[in-house]
Parts: structure tokens; C-alpha cells; sequence
């Protein structure tokens, strides 16, 4: 029998389990992890990793049939559904053998099993019904992540409903797709399929796709979208879902107008709700809001000793949140002094095509807010890179506070932006002014440049327009 | 060729300075020697003499310009056989900015010689911005942001706990601070902007380069130095009789002051406590080994401190001497950098007007300042009876950073027999 006393105790393997345990080791802290199926959780398994394997897969594609825009040419272009579906699992079960590594070089036990607070500094861990082992911790972190919402008339089936994960390992290709919710999940699948040849409908219930976005994003992902033949339907809900053998009815009502459309499969991304279930809460007096944990600065809970991370708890519900939300926790429970976490300044990343990424705050957002604000953008058109890379649509967009000079908010679509957004978010930490980001020397020619234009452009200073 | 006047360093740290008065013109000869320009430093006018002989052939600058950086063309000299035409193009290769600008940083080293270099001053510098949060002492690590609203703000830095790695002071802290209520900075208070303008009547008078070295210097030694005083009573009768006894000999052709036996005095009390001939530095308390005093000395333009240097190797003839020569030529505003550059202990003496006693400002970077007041008859006691005797008061003004209170007290004790019975001076 492995040993049972712990320092801390966490509850889930994902990416904020795992890396907060790797930490707590770091800090000298007797660590393990309590994992019911996989190393790396979601995000490794069936999110993050493997839907950008797919969309890898996707681009390669897109960029084949637009070969002769290059000087090549490429004949009978197709793809093998199976193959690419092993490529994307190939992927995540390489990562997920790695999180493994990790755990064992850092010394962190791992428990197999479901793991669930048992009593005060106890946790038990269970498998298939069996008792596996008691663990005490002086500290327990709940890191059980969360799954897609389910709405009433809109349940999956997981043959021709399908959540994300179906949606990763399809069989074959659907002819047509419905895809409900057009925030990064359901636009990066829509995306996806899109590319691969499916006829594909998303309907939004927001009056436009990627709500959390800054407007001007949003439009411009939306017409771009729609040029590559994707339906889109803003303002409208699906009421029902007729599910047949192999094909499903959508009722989807706009305007007061219900219509009914027949798709080969649905997927639904209407967002997530927090694991809340068998984990023991019910005794203890952990708060719950509308299925999330309800925490303080340093992710602890109202019970002594139990803190909560990730997207059990509030949002943005990102990966990296969830890590850099376990390491101040852990950090702080080793008796550091880590910044509580500004979710201001957490960059997201939708990897559709085109790509968009953004940090901080919205133009209207921070209108909103009362400040007096400064826009710059910079389109891709005016970008030497961008030009010869044979992508030159999109934007890179910014604000800052006219008074103190804060960069509050950059918002960006178009080729890699998803790479470009950390240099935003590098100078958000180090709380620069529009002084340093216009000081900076970006290099020619890179996409990056276009972020310095866009600074210069709050400011009337832009060269290349 | 032509040969280019430029803006002379006339002191080691000199990075600019005013062009006060062209006495020559375009076209006037001049000789190797003659004196063509008076260039106003930040401390005193100096004059700029022709280096060869020759013709004036252009004045670039014009007179009055403040802010001319120390190498500037400022005109141009013709030689033998050479005319307007070999002038070429003479617009200033560096921009000559106008004032106001910001101010020249004349940090003299104390006790060190002043260095004679016939090299050029460091390049040119491009006009510099005051930094967002002026304070001397050590940087302040702050985020940009931080930076930006504390001086939006007018909080200083410097009163800030900083929450970032190594103690960096980062927007919240600075958010954090305009509840706590912390001190504004001293550069927003002396700032003109926050001058309110109440509708009464004034006139401005420009601040010349001496008073703004002043504001900045004594305000500085006021935020930055923490100062103590300590007040004694001299009875200098005997200082006096002496005095008259030295001054009425047959023949004698000077008159000395008493201000001129308070600098010997001072002198010997400083190699006997030698603790306030001494500057703070971060890592070490510096001290000087000569005796350098510095000798507050009213002039129009304001205050300066030229310096009896080795003055307790002097006597009081030479003292005296030496003081009255560095005063007339403070009066006229032509005291060389080294002869006020420097110094490890000043004397200001107001008992000329009566003033019985005050607390000076230490004259940074050193660390006392001994202030004296008007030798007057008093009531004393003496062996236990009411007596009148002529009683000096002093205050001795101390950075406690160098100078406790017991070490200022041995200086004032070390003093009080000097004072009171100079005969010992005469030693």
C-alpha cells in the first residue's frame, strides 16, 4: 500500500490539476493526483490538443486546393476521414503519456480513480464502484474541470447529436452540419468541417458569432466566414431537435419565425457546466453558483483547507487560466505572496480560419467603463509578411486609455494571430504604456509588425496605411 | 578654414549654459586671449576668451540663449585671408534649444580637485525629460503604467509599497495608494501649475540658472536629509577684545571679522571631530581630508557658498583675506567653479542683520552647517552673579545620517573653548 499523507491532495489531472501539483512540488509540498480517466483532462484529450491537430489537418487542406495561388499544382486532392480522425488521437495520447512523465519526475503520486472530499483533510478515492484509498492532505485542490451543457429538447446522442467529443472523432464526414453556438467551440468545429467540404449552418443565439469579442472582430470573422460558404444565423435558437436514423430535424426560430431544416449531424457548443457531482461537496460548505465553485482571490473555497480551480469554478474558461489559477493557489498556500489572478489580462484564442485572439477589454467594454480611449487598428493588407505568406486579410486592433496610456484591450483576426496575442499580453503584465510598445523594435518582416502599427495608429503615428 | 567658437565646458560637470553677452560683434578683430563672450553656468558667469587671433566672421547664437549645450558652434572665427565666404553653412549641426529646458546636474565632488580638461565635454545630449517622479536616492522599480498615473496623479513613487517582484510598485499599488491617502510629490507642489492663480497682481521674474539651482538643491537637502539642530550660546568677549586688540595694532592694514574667527575656529573643531567634514553615500560615509569650508555669501543673484579650502592649516590674516577677495567676486558673479565647487561644512552668518538666531539648511552632499547670529550684549550669569556679556548664538543644523546627536554636541563642545577664549586660535 502506497503511502496516504499528503501536504496536498488534488482532484483532477487536467491543466490546472496537473500543473498546480507540479508546482506544489516545486515548493517542497508531498503532492498527488487524483485522476478518474486521463492525465491532462480535457484540454489534452479531447479539447485544446486534438482539435487543433483537426484544424491543422483542415489548413494543409485548404492551403492543397489553393495550391496554384503558390506556383504548384496538386491533383486529386481528398482526404482519408479515419486517418486524419488517428492523426488527432495519435497526438493527444503522445501529450497525455507526457503529462505521466512529468508527474513521476516531479514526484507526484498519481491515484487512478474518482477522487471525492471525505470529511475534514480526507479524500477518497474510488474506481468502479471500489474503494481504492483514503488519502489525508492538510490541503485538497478540486481541479474536475467541467463538460458541455446540455439544454432541454437539446440532448446528445452521441451518434447524430454530438457534444465536442463525438464531434472529434467522426467516422466520416458529415454532408451537412448543424452547429449551435458560435462561441471558440462550436466556430472552431464549424470551421473545421467547413473546410473539409460539409454544407455548415451555425445559429447563434447573440446578435452575432464570437459574442465575447470585440464587435469589429466579430463582423469580420462573420463575412469571412460567410464568403467560405458558411450559413450563419445570428439572433436564433434551435428549439428542438427531431433526431431520425440518420439524419436529425432542427427546428431553428428567429425573428418569431420557426423554420425546420434537416442536417446529417448536429453539434452542440452551448457552453459548459462545472463537475460539480461526486466529489463530496454536499457536506461541506463549499459554495455553488449556477454549477461553478464559488472561490475568493486565492481560489479558496468557504470550506477550510479546500480550494477549487479551473473551470469548476468561474470564467474565463480557459486551460491556461485553470494553470496559472492551481500555481497562485498552491503558491499561496506555500505561504508566497503571488498576484491574485487579473482575468483582464488572459488572452483567448479561437483557432478557426481566419484565426482570432484577443486580450483585455473591448472597444465597447471599455467605453463602458467610463474611460476616455484611444483605437488604433492595422488591416493585414498594409503588411509585407502577411502579403507573401498569401493571407492578407484581417486586423489587428487596440485600445488604450487616453489618460494613463494603459493598453486595456488588443483584438486581433487573421493568419497565426493566436501566436501574436502573448506579445499583448507580455506587455499587459508588465503594465506597459503605449511608450514601450512604440519604443519596441519588432522585426521585418514579421505579422508582429502589424501589432506595433496598430499602437501607432491609436496614437496618429501609423507608417504603412 | 573657419574656425568654430563653441560652447566651452567651464566646469567638469557643465553640460550647458547661457550665452549671457557677446562683447564682440561680426567683424571685429580679435586676439588670442581677448575675452569675446560671457557664458552664465549654473553658478556663475564665466568669461570666454578667444583662443586665436583672428576676425569674428558669424555669431550663431544669439546672446541671452539659455541651454546652449556645451560644444555647440556659437560662432565662427575668420582667419588670415579668409572672408564671410568661407563661412559655409554655420546653422548649428546640433539644435540650439531654447529655454526653458531642463537643468544642467551640477554635482560637485567635494574635496576632490576640479578637474582641468582641455577635452571636449561629453557629447551633446538630447534634451532631456525630468523624469516622471523626480527624487534623488535610490531608483524606484515601478511598472510603466505605475509610473504614468502616479505622475498623472502627482503621487510620489517613493511613498508606495510595491506588491511586484523585488518590491516593483505596480498599477494596483499605486490604485491602492490614492485611498491611502499618500503625499504628493514634491515636484507637483513646486511645480508653477499648481500655483492657483487667486486674480491677485503680479509680475514674474525669470528664474536665473543660481535660483533654480537653489530650489532644487536646498529642496532636495530639506526632503532628502534628515536634519536635527542644536543651539548653543557663545559669551565672546574676550573674541572681541582680541579682535580689536589684532585690528588696532600699529600698521595694521586689514580688519578682521568675526565671522573670520567663527571659519578658524570651525576649522580646528572639524580636524577635532572630524565626523562633520563628511557626505552620506549609500555605501559609505565619506570623509574629506582637508578642511574645505564653505562661506555662505549673499549676491543679487542669489545665494552662494564660495570656499576657504584648508582652513585650518590658515590663519586668520590669510583667512580673512581670502574671505574678502571670494566675496567680492561671488558679488560680481565671477567666482570660478572650483572656488565654490566642493566644501565639507558651511557657515551662514546673519548677524550683520541682527538676527539673533536661525536654523540653516544643509548644503548637500554635506552633512552640518554651522548658522550664526548677532554677537549681542545679554544678561549672564557668571560666578553665580548677574553679569552683561556679549553672547553669540549658533545652531548647528546636522544630517543624522552621518552626524548623531552626541558627535554634533563634541563639535559644539570642541567649538565653545575656540570662540570663547581665540586666544588658543592664535596657536
Amino acid at each position: 500500500m502506497s503511502d496516504t499523507n499528503f501536504d496536498l491532495v488534488v482532484i483532477g489531472g487536467g491543466p490546472g490539476g496537473y500543473v498546480g501539483a507540479i508546482r506544489a512540488s516545486q515548493l517542497g509540498m508531498k503532492v498527488a493526483v487524483v485522476e478518474r480517466e486521463h492525465l491532462g483532462g480535457i484540454c489534452l484529450n479531447w479539447g485544446c490538443i486534438p482539435t487543433k491537430a483537426l484544424l491543422r489537418t483542415a489548413e494543409v487542406y485548404h492551403l492543397m486546393q489553393h495550391a496554384e495561388d503558390f506556383g504548384l499544382s496538386a491533383k486529386e486532392i481528398s482526404f482519408d476521414a479515419k486517418k486524419v480522425v488517428e492523426r488527432s488521437r495519435k497526438v493527444a495520447g503522445r501529450l497525455s503519456g507526457g503529462v505521466g512523465m512529468l508527474m513521476k519526475k516531479n514526484k507526484v503520486t498519481v491515484f487512478d480513480g474518482q477522487g471525492a472530499l471525505a470529511g475534514q483533510g480526507q479524500v477518497k478515492v474510488t474506481k468502479d464502484g471500489k474503494n481504492v484509498a483514503v488519502l489525508k492532505a492538510k490541503y485538497i485542490m478540486l481541479a474536475t474541470g467541467a463538460r458541455a451543457r446540455t439544454l432541454p429538447g437539446l440532448e446528445p446522442d452521441g451518434k447524430l447529436v454530438w457534444t465536442y467529443k463525438e464531434a472529434m472523432v467522426p467516422d466520416n464526414m458529415p454532408k451537412s452540419l448543424l452547429v449551435v453556438g458560435s462561441g471558440a467551440i462550436g466556430i472552431e468545429f464549424a470551421s473545421f468541417y467547413r473546410t473539409m467540404g460539409a454544407e455548415v449552418t451555425v445559429v447563434e443565439v447573440m446578435n452575432r458569432v464570437l459574442p465575447v469579442e470585440d464587435e469589429e472582430i466579430s463582423m469580420l470573422a462573420h463575412k469571412a466566414f460567410e464568403k467560405q460558404g458558411m450559413e450563419i444565423v445570428t439572433g436564433a435558437t434551435v428549439k428542438n431537435l427531431k433526431i431520425g436514423k440518420s439524419n436529425v430535424t432542427a427546428t431553428i426560430e428567429k425573428g418569431g419565425k420557426a423554420e425546420k431544416v434537416t442536417f446529417d449531424r448536429v453539434i452542440l457548443a452551448v457552453g459548459i457546466v462545472g463537475n460539480i457531482e461526486d466529489i463530496g461537496l454536499e457536506k461541506t460548505k463549499v459554495k455553488i453558483e449556477k454549477t461553478h465553485v464559488v472561490v475568493g482571490k486565492y481560489s479558496e473555497t468557504d470550506e477550510p483547507g479546500v480550494y477549487a480551480i479551473g473551470d469548476l469554478t468561474g470564467p474565463p474558461w480557459l486551460a491556461h487560466k485553470a494553470s496559472h489559477e492551481a500555481v497562485i493557489c498552491v503558491e499561496k498556500i506555500a505561504g508566497l505572496t503571488p498576484h491574485a489572478l487579473n482575468t483582464s489580462r488572459i488572452a483567448g484564442c479561437t483557432y478557426c480560419h481566419p484565426q482570432v485572439a484577443s486580450v483585455g477589454m473591448t472597444e465597447a467594454k471599455a467605453k463602458e467603463s467610463g474611460r476616455k480611449i484611444k483605437v488604433g487598428r492595422f488591416p493585414f493588407i498594409g503588411n509585407g509578411k502577411a502579403i507573401a505568406m498569401g493571407d492578407d486579410q484581417g486586423l489587428v486592433k487596440t485600445v488604450f486609455d487616453a489618460d494613463t496610456g494603459e493598453l486595456l484591450g488588443a483584438h486581433m483576426i487573421g493568419s497565426e494571430v493566436t501566436e501574436l496575442i502573448q506579445g499583448y499580453a507580455v506587455g499587459m503584465t508588465l503594465e506597459t504604456t503605449e511608450q514601450e510598445l512604440m519604443e519596441t523594435v519588432f522585426p521585418h518582416p514579421t505579422l508582429s509588425e502589424m501589432m506595433h502599427e496598430a499602437v501607432l495608429d491609436a496614437y496618429g503615428r501609423v507608417i504603412h496605411v | 578654414m573657419p574656425i568654430h567658437i563653441l560652447m566651452p565646458a567651464l566646469s567638469p560637470t557643465m553640460t550647458e549654459g547661457t550665452l549671457s553677452k557677446w562683447l564682440v560683434k561680426e567683424g571685429d578683430e580679435v586676439a588670442s586671449g581677448d575675452i569675446i563672450a560671457e557664458i552664465e553656468t549654473d553658478k556663475a558667469t564665466m568669461e570666454l576668451e578667444a583662443v586665436d587671433e583672428g576676425k569674428i566672421g558669424k555669431i550663431i547664437v544669439p546672446e541671452g540663449t539659455e541651454g546652449v549645450e556645451v560644444n555647440n558652434p556659437i560662432g565662427v572665427l575668420l582667419e588670415e585671408g579668409e572672408d564671410e565666404g568661407d563661412i559655409g553653412d554655420v546653422s548649428a549641426p546640433v539644435p540650439v534649444v531654447p529655454a526653458p529646458k531642463a537643468e544642467p546636474e551640477p554635482e560637485p565632488e567635494p574635496g576632490s580637485a576640479p578637474i582641468e580638461k582641455a577635452l571636449p565635454a561629453p557629447a551633446a545630449t538630447a534634451p532631456r525629460t525630468a523624469p516622471a517622479v523626480p527624487l534623488s536616492g535610490d531608483r524606484i522599480l515601478a511598472s510603466p503604467l505605475a509610473k504614468r498615473i502616479a505622475a498623472n496623479a502627482r503621487i510620489d513613487l517613493a511613498a508606495i509599497k510595491g506588491s511586484g517582484p523585488n518590491g516593483r510598485v505596480v498599477k494596483a499599488d499605486v490604485e491602492n495608494a490614492f485611498s491611502g491617502g499618500v503625499t504628493r510629490s514634491a515636484a507637483a507642489r513646486v511645480s508653477s501649475a499648481d500655483v492657483p492663480d487667486f486674480g491677485q497682481a503680479y509680475t514674474e521674474v525669470a528664474n536665473t540658472n543660481v535660483r533654480k539651482v537653489i530650489a532644487r538643491r536646498l529642496l532636495e537637502a530639506k526632503q532628502t536629509v534628515p536634519h536635527f539642530y542644536m543651539k548653543v550660546d557663545f559669551v565672546i568677549d574676550n573674541l572681541l577684545s582680541l579682535r580689536k586688540d589684532l585690528n588696532g595694532q600699529d600698521g595694521a592694514d586689514y580688519n578682521l571679522s568675526i565671522n573670520d574667527f567663527v571659519i578658524k575656529a570651525c576649522a580646528v573643531a572639524m580636524r577635532k571631530v572630524p565626523m562633520v567634514n563628511a557626505s552620506w553615500t549609500d555605501d559609505a560615509i565619506r570623509m574629506y581630508e582637508n578642511v574645505d569650508i564653505s562661506i555662505a555669501v549673499a549676491t543679487e543673484g542669489g545665494l552662494i557658498t564660495p570656499i576657504i579650502r584648508n582652513a585650518d592649516q590658515k590663519g586668520l590674516l590669510a583667512i580673512s583675506t581670502e574671505m574678502k577677495d571670494l566675496a567680492s567676486s561671488a558679488r560680481d558673479n565671477k567666482l570660478k567653479p572650483e572656488e565654490f565647487q566642493g566644501g565639507g561644512f558651511t557657515i551662514s552668518n546673519l548677524g550683520m542683520y541682527g538676527i539673533k538666531e536661525f536654523s540653516a539648511i544643509i548644503n548637500p552632499p554635506q552633512s552640518a552647517i554651522l548658522a550664526v547670529g548677532v554677537g549681542e550684549q545679554r544678561p549672564i550669569v557668571k560666578n553665580g552673579a548677574l553679569a552683561v556679556g556679549t553672547v553669540m548664538s549658533c545652531t548647528l543644523s546636522c544630517d543624522h545620517r552621518v552626524v548623531d546627536g552626541a558627535v554634533g554636541a563634541e563639535f559644539l563642545q570642541a567649538l565653545k573653548p575656540l570662540i570663547e577664549d581665540p586666544l588658543s586660535l592664535l596657536l
